[in-house]
């Protein structure tokens, strides 16, 4: 995926786009296969070091990387 | 009687078509029932017999082959620009992502999904929703469940020679023992095994002498190979550094590596200079460069060495107990022992089952051995400090472990049975103080926990068939390494019962630890009090034989007749009272 606006450098930027594309596109077809009716709306997965969220769509991803509270 | 057919058929007739008739039945043989031989048999009522009707079922085992799984990177570049833009040039990728940005679909579209995402963060922000809960409550649960040991891998090698050409595995002719394990001290997803063939005479031309560092994660192929001289009986990690290994060899030398450099050793010591045979153990010590180590054999030396300088071993002391420094008397060392909390003392134990605690620090040889401490029947395999109280130490040996205290001299103060197969490697828990482990030559691992029960072991595990020939725990005392006759380590996670530490549980340790020292130690002043006592009471008899042969031999015989008469009497009176009574 293309990253069109980012906080983050690039190389990263980069990493994340193309690997968290590629994520969605399975979550989503899983969620969808388990129910045709339903669809994905928010992805969260919690790491040890902190919390990556992305909200997809048809045609766009927003990704944020947050330091969960601890 | 001969039975035989004969058929003969005419050559013309070859091929025809058979020709099948029917026949009506006829009697061939007829054996009517003979009533002689009934008698012979008894009529049997009633008769047992079991039927079950159930789905049949059969057991297979299946192994999958194995899976050879490799790590590779994966290289991102930016792609999927539409094809008017090129990536390379920064005005022209800016421009598309300036129009993008004005595009009211994109607009709407960051809004919708900007608010939905404002949500979670603040949920994040608001409470940590993966907090663990009810932890107090949680512990109490813990005690509950059955202590378990779970396999995680099990290494092994395969056997074919050829191998090594094909399939990259690597491959051993010859079975050989793993007599060393050493976890790796920081990553401690290492482990270096050292194998040799401890039997004498036992090792082939063709065997390999190699050692091996495996990563728990690939079992398949050993993630190092380390070559030496010869082969290696044990091997272990630097504290400080984790990419040195000093290692001994079955011949006597030592080998020190490197594992940044590679599987050759960086130096060896020279033969001349080193132990006569295998080297049974080495250890590195506390100093300031971090270089030094000392190695022990059975040939009776202990050996100081600088790993910088192999060549001529720093210091040397020859393990004889009368202290005269004669090396012809000197027992043969089997395992060592040094604790980084007391450094200038180390322990030695010995083929004829007796452990020597020495001094380094002492000004001459002879006050170098501090004491001794015996009670093993063979040699002590094993030995090893209790990680929290220094002065306990573990020793395995024979077909006990027994544990001693450093002020009870003569002997253990806790032992466990005995067993029916030899102890041949034991270790204490780094996290809890009553916990040890200890390997049988039955295949068997056993766990004790002293303050819970001594007769028995708290967890038996049995891990395979050949015998355990060693045993190492890591040092967060959850992951358990033991290696076989046969070269196979098996690699065992316990059970979070056997490595938390429980509440007052060092207290209750040290008070067992104290209470036994102190019987011991009251056992040992009373025995020093008899022995003193036989010692007067022989010297004054010694006095009195010197007076008593003044009498003839017939007054000697009048005067035990006239005895034995008198207790006969006494007797008859006291028996005679007795009826009286009654």
């Amino acid at each position: 995926g293309i990253p069109v606006r980012t906080t983050l450098d690039n190389s990263t930027t980069v990493q994340y786009a193309a690997l968290l594309q590629q994520l969605i596109m399975k979550a989503r077809s899983t969620v969808r296969d388990i129910d045709p009716q339903n669809d994905l709306t928010f992805l969260r997965i919690r790491s040890k070091k902190r919390e990556i969220m992305v909200a997809p769509d048809k045609d766009y991803l927003l990704v944020v990387v947050q330091n969960p509270c601890e | 009687m001969e039975i035989s057919y004969l058929y003969t058929r005419k050559r013309s007739e070859f091929g025809r078509p058979c020709c099948f008739s029917d026949q009506a039945p006829t009697v061939n043989v007829d054996i009517p029932p003979d009533p002689g031989l009934a008698g012979s048999f008894v009529p049997r009522d009633p008769v047992h017999t079991s039927v079950q009707h159930s789905t049949e079922m059969s057991e297979h085992e299946v192994n999958t082959d194995r899976v050879k799984v490799q790590s590779r990177g994966v290289n991102h570049m930016e792609g999927g620009w539409p094809k008017d833009v090129n990536p390379r040039e920064a005005d022209q990728t800016a421009r598309f992502r300036k129009k993008l940005e004005k595009d009211e679909h994109y607009v709407n579209i960051i809004t919708q999904l900007g608010t939905l995402m404002k949500h979670c963060t603040k949920q994040n922000n608001a409470i940590n929703i993966y907090e663990e809960y009810f932890e107090e409550e949680e512990m109490i649960e813990v005690e509950m469940e059955p202590p378990s040991a779970k396999t995680i891998n099990a290494i092994s090698k395969l056997t074919s020679l050829f191998g090594v050409l094909l399939s990259k595995r690597d491959p051993n002719a010859a079975k050989r023992t793993a007599t060393h394990l050493s976890w790796c001290p920081n990553a401690s997803k290492k482990l270096a095994v050292a194998y040799s063939i401890l039997e004498f005479q036992q090792s082939k031309k063709d065997m390999s002498l190699d050692s091996y560092i495996w990563d728990l994660e690939n079992s398949s192929r050993p993630e190092m190979v380390l070559k030496p001289p010869s082969p290696l009986v044990t091997l272990e990690y630097n504290p400080k550094d984790s990419f040195m290994l000093v290692g001994g060899c079955y011949n006597g030398q030592m080998a020190y590596w490197d594992t940044r450099k590679g599987q050759l050793p960086v130096e060896v010591s020279t033969v001349e200079v080193s132990h006569r045979d295998p080297v049974y153990g080495a250890i590195w010590l506390q100093s300031k460069t971090g270089t030094d180590c000392f190695s022990a054999s059975t040939d009776g030396q202990v050996l100081w060495w600088d790993v910088r300088k192999l060549s001529v071993p720093t210091e040397k002391l020859v393990l004889d107990i009368s202290r005269k420094g004669i090396l012809k008397d000197a027992l043969g060392a089997v395992a060592l022992e040094f604790e980084s909390t007391l450094p200038t003392k180390f322990m030695v134990g010995t083929e004829q089952g007796i452990v020597i605690l020495c001094n380094r620090r002492a000004k001459t040889p002879a006050e170098k051995i501090t004491c001794t401490y015996s009670g093993h029947h063979g040699p002590v395999y094993a030995l090893s400090r209790n990680p929290m109280y220094p002065k306990i130490f573990l020793t395995v040996g024979d077909w006990t472990a027994r544990i001693w205290s450093e002020d009870a001299k003569e002997s253990a103060i806790m032992w466990t049975k005995y067993h029916s197969a030899y102890l041949t490697d034991g270790c204490w828990s780094p996290v809890r103080p009553a916990v040890f482990l200890t390997t049988r030559s039955d295949g068997t691992l056993d766990i004790w926990d002293f303050l819970f029960k001594q007769n028995d072991p708290f967890l038996s595990l049995k891990v395979c068939d050949e015998p355990l020939s060693s045993l190492r725990v890591q040092d967060n005392g959850r992951i358990v390494g033991c290696g076989s006759k046969v070269g196979t380590v098996s690699v065992m996670e316990i059970s979070s019962v056997l490595c938390t530490l429980q509440r007052n549980e060092k207290n209750l340790a040290n008070a067992m630890f104290e209470r036994e020292t102190r019987r011991e130690k009251i056992l040992e002043a009373r025995h020093r009090e008899m022995r003193l006592k036989e010692r007067t009471r022989s010297e004054s008899r010694v006095m009195e034989m010197e007076e008593a042969p003044a009498e003839s031999p017939q007054e000697v015989f009048a005067r035990t007749q006239k005895e034995f008469l008198e207790v006969i009497q006494a007797e008859l009176r006291r028996k005679a009272r007795a009826e009286a009574q009654q």
